[in-house]
């Protein structure tokens, strides 16, 4: 194959699997948006929160299992937590309310963590090393990390299991029923308030697992939180309430801006990544409002 | 007893429509205006007007441009710094490629520019509504500081990004010292205000208002959504725009594109929310509480490890600062949704009935 295919196909491929990462943070916010209508803010700085939480027990000796048990447990106390600190007594205001709450939320939490576990950034190790996988550079001399590939089916794995969990369970179905119509789902005896404090304990756990893979590729630090700016892209394409959708959007998103930064970038002095993928996704919203697979809101007077 | 408005019957038509139509308002509102001007510099110190109540008043004609768009029209914006930005760098492009213009025609052009840039970015607002506006008002803010430091000639070619505002005169009376610039500073933002003021019970800003509450139904009763939500992006840009500018000459002096994150936009919001989204009163109540905040945080922290001798390290103290700051949002919120503003109100309606409040 010609080199300039070759180099296209490895940015290509390379972009979808970055897009599999953003989709992993961006499923944290479908999740919690779908639920419960909240626009969570804070679902950057609890991926920091759990990647911190967890390579802090790694490096006081922990078991890796225990330390991965343990720090799940400390998200879903602390999605139990945000549940009946923060969300209850903010039922009924309006969806700007709960977004501003939800700002506080990680301000909240990027002191608590760098309070209790100190600011310096640490590495991350998982056993699976962030090189090319040897036999494809060899055949076809594509490099393609062994990592994104993990990361990827991490992610496939966690969005099949969260597909089944919403589509075969029964809390699952009364999650759907809530993200439905509120008032309906009370009303045939779903309680409300369980359901939420599920759906922000799974958000942890989801957090949990995307602090685990970036905090690999890019170490555990302060910069994770920003993470979440990169997956709101994700979520306007997709749409704020879809699952699929999360996946998708991350990997139109993950392909384009690797796609345009390196094709495009150097043409207007580089550095577009902070912007590119708002663009992109700001162009698609002008065709479909609600992102791919958002639900179509009929306003009526 | 003191605030009662029994008595003051309205003869005109003029009357009727004053802005403030309350007796006791005007004179407080008279009263306020000349201990602004007069009293605190006379009485101020240099520290309190150059580094608190400059900033208080630059960041509550921020608040204010962002409470036009969110508060009156409902459109939430994440894009305010980025609007600040254009105003603070196209202030310093016009007073130095045009220095025959004069300081106020120039704060006028950058507000202008930044009242464009909104329009651009306000487009999305009438096909997109809610958070799906407000994440690609994100947009905004990323590109728009992107190219102040990719074009190198918003910064005058300088090879560090950051530039120095020049000194502002207007009729040969140079604004040199924190005194000057703060009346300077005090002399728009208290006319911008008034503005704003007139603006929403004008025949605008209740298309504004009717938009925020449901803009299909405004549709519906004929108001130009196009025209509505487009000036609501550019007016409010323009007020983030003058403010940015001031933000530049008045209180920094030297600025570069990274003073303008998405940190402040965030800021700003809080200053909308808290002190009460659609007030005008809110804005500056919101901008006092923000910027008073973090340095009562700071003498507190002081005293605390002075008069217990601990010793609590700088990193302890910024994270609980940060912690304390989050908290107190979430409980402002649940307390009183509606904002400082509404506490106000609750007290003015009290107020109307005391002392005999049967």
């Amino acid at each position: 194959m010609p080199i300039e295919v070759i180099f296209f196909i490895e940015v290509l491929v390379g972009g979808l699997l970055a897009g599999v990462m953003y989709s992993l943070v961006a499923l944290g916010f479908v999740l919690i948006y779908k639920a419960s209508g909240v626009f969570n803010f804070a679902q950057g700085a609890m991926v920091f929160f759990a990647a911190l939480t967890f390579v802090s027990l790694l490096e006081m000796q922990w078991n890796f299992w225990l330390a991965l048990l343990v720090t799940l447990a400390v998200m879903v106390v602390l999605g139990l937590v945000t549940e009946r600190v923060v969300l209850r007594p903010l039922t009924n205001q309006p969806p700007i309310t709960l977004f501003m709450a939800t700002i506080g939320l990680a301000f909240v939490l990027e002191g608590l963590s760098q309070l209790i576990w100190g600011s310096q950034p640490h590495g991350l190790d998982l056993g699976i090393a962030d090189v090319p996988i040897e036999w494809l550079s060899q055949r076809w001399n594509v490099n393609i990390s062994q990592f994104d590939i993990f990361a990827a089916c991490i992610a496939g794995l966690l969005v099949a299991v969260l597909a089944v969990f919403f589509q075969k369970t029964r809390i699952g179905r009364a999650l759907r029923a809530v993200a439905d119509d509120h008032q309906a789902a009370l009303a045939v005896g779903i309680p409300l308030q369980h359901i939420w404090a599920i759906v922000w304990a799974v958000a942890g756990f989801v957090a949990l697992v995307a602090g685990l893979i970036w905090g690999v590729r890019n170490g555990v630090q302060f910069a994770l939180t920003f993470v979440a700016l990169k997956a709101l892209p994700v979520l306007l394409i997709g749409g704020f309430e879809s699952i699929p959708g999360a996946i998708i959007g991350g990997l139109i998103i993950g392909a384009t801006e690797k796609v345009a930064e390196v094709y495009f970038g150097p043409m207007v002095g580089g550095g577009i990544e902070s912007w590119f993928a708002y663009v992109v996704a700001l162009l698609f919203l002008l065709v479909r409002p609600e992102g791919l697979f958002g639900e179509k809101h009929i306003d009526r007077v | 007893m003191l605030y009662r408005e029994a008595g003051q019957f309205k003869s005109s038509y003029a009357e009727d429509q004053q802005i403030f139509p309350i007796r006791q308002d005007r004179i407080a509102i008279g009263l306020l205006l000349v201990v602004a001007f007069v009293v605190v510099p006379l009485f101020g110190n240099q520290y309190w007007l150059g580094a608190i109540i400059t900033p208080f008043l630059i960041f509550a004609l921020a608040a204010l441009g962002l409470n036009i768009l969110t508060g009156y029209a409902g459109q939430l914006s994440l894009g305010t710094a980025a609007f600040m930005a254009v105003g603070a760098f196209m202030a310093y492009n016009f007073v130095l490629r045009l220095p025959w213009i004069g300081v106020i025609p120039a704060f006028i052009l950058a507000g202008l520019c930044a009242a464009a840039v909104g329009i651009v970015f306000g487009l999305p607002s009438l096909r997109i509504k809610g958070f799906y506006l407000a994440v690609a008002t994100l947009a905004c803010q990323f590109f728009v500081l992107w190219a102040l430091q990719r074009v190198p000639w918003f910064t005058n070619y300088s090879s560090t990004g950051v530039v120095t505002a020049q000194q502002i005169s207007l009729l040969g009376f140079a604004f040199d010292s924190p005194e000057r610039k703060y009346l300077f500073t005090l002399a728009v933002v208290a006319v911008m205000a008034l503005l704003a003021k007139n603006l929403m019970r004008s025949e605008t800003g209740r298309a504004f208002m009717a938009v925020r509450d449901m803009d299909v139904a405004a549709a519906v009763v004929g108001i130009p959504m196009m025209k509505t939500k487009l000036l609501a992006f550019a007016i409010s840009s323009f007020y983030c725009g003058v403010a940015g500018a001031l933000y530049a000459y008045t209180y920094l002096g030297t600025v570069e594109p990274e003073a303008f994150t998405l940190d402040l936009s965030f800021r700003i919001l809080f200053m909308v929310i808290i002190g009460g989204v659609g007030s005008v009163l809110g804005s500056f109540l919101g901008a006092a509480f923000i910027t008073l905040f973090p340095i009562f945080l700071n003498l507190a922290s002081g005293w605390l490890s002075h008069s217990f001798g601990m010793d609590i390290s700088h990193a302890v103290v910024s994270n609980l600062e940060l912690m304390i700051f989050g908290g107190l949002i979430i409980f402002f919120l649940i307390v009183e949704p509606n904002g400082l503003a509404r506490l106000w109100q609750i007290a003015k309606e009290k107020l109307r009935l005391w002392p005999f409040p049967h």
